[in-house]
């Protein structure tokens, strides 16, 4: 399921070599190039531009709060009071948005998420 | 029962039969099998099902390696419950030392059990509210009372592992 990111960042970068420094061939009285700009090009894939994916968990009336709470903390590193929170928004709304961005990411949360046992899906950003 | 941290362990004392006996259910407790209701709980979907091929592809990658996470924990446990067989003693109270780095694997194993007989018994939001129901009566009664034995043990695992 874990696929490698999909993200193609190819930098292109032109640089003319000189072999020897400008300030030798002024010396020398010969003809000198200006160096050429490099350039950079950057590409995204059309993934990259997509919408983000949301990291959801579910209310579930098994899982402790205080379990709930741990889980956030070690799968997000979250601090205790921003887990704490979410996983009251889970208690009293039913979800909560835990996360969001690329898919491939979002997915290896959800797995983390369900290795847990916790109810957690992904979905997109509406 | 008393429960307490000694060095790298997990001590429970005064673990009278009845309590020992429904420790050494947790393994079986766990398995779903032949609990479709279960099954779905333990393994359920990661997203919408109207995103079927993300959904398939996580039947076919993602789940083994849950299941086999799910099993290798409560190999674990079951190792760790082997303290309380063969003892001449079966009237007494028990002792059971949990290693401190099976302490994952325990809440794993105890939450897998909970979620296993709460699907199976269905039981509401009340229910499972309710913390002072006797287990005698009936088996529903007997397993809402393992699920609410199971996750007091994982509170105080917790506490420790906090």
């Amino acid at each position: 399921m874990s696929r490698m990111p999909r993200r193609e960042c190819s930098r292109v970068a032109q640089k003319k070599q000189f072999k020897e420094p400008i300030g030798a061939l002024w010396e020398k009285g010969g003809a000198t190039t200006i160096e050429r700009p490099a350039i950079e090009k950057e590409t995204r894939s059309k993934e990259d531009l997509d919408l983000p994916w949301l990291v959801i968990v579910h209310n579930d009336p098994v899982n402790l709060m205080s379990y709930v709470t741990m889980v956030f903390q070690r799968v997000f590193g979250y601090p205790r009071e921003k887990a704490e929170r979410h996983m009251l928004e889970v208690h009293h709304k039913g979800r909560s948005v835990l996360w969001s961005g690329m898919r491939e990411r979002a997915e290896l949360y959800v797995q983390q998420l369900h290795g847990y046992l916790l109810l957690a899906t992904l979905e997109k950003a509406a | 029962m008393e429960i307490r941290r000694c060095n790298d362990e997990i001590e429970i004392s005064e673990l009278d039969p009845f309590l020992a006996e429904l420790l050494r259910q947790i393994p079986a407790s766990a398995d779903p099998k032949g609990t479709t209701v279960a099954e779905q709980r333990l393994f359920s979907p990661p997203a919408h099902e109207t995103e079927t091929d993300l959904c398939k592809e996580w039947k076919l990658y993602v789940e083994p390696e849950l299941r086999r996470l799910f099993q290798t924990a409560t190999e674990t446990v079951a190792t760790d419950l082997q303290q309380l067989n063969g003892s001449e003693k079966t009237l007494a109270n028990r002792v059971l030392r949990i290693p401190w780095k099976h302490a994952d694997a325990w809440l794993s194993a105890l939450n897998q059990a909970r979620l296993v007989i709460a699907a199976k018994y269905n039981f509401s939001d009340a229910e499972l509210g309710d913390h002072f129901r006797s287990p005698i009566g009936s088996r529903r009664d007997l397993s809402l009372f393992q699920v609410n034995f199971y996750g007091f043990l994982q509170e105080c695992i917790l506490r420790e592992v906090g």
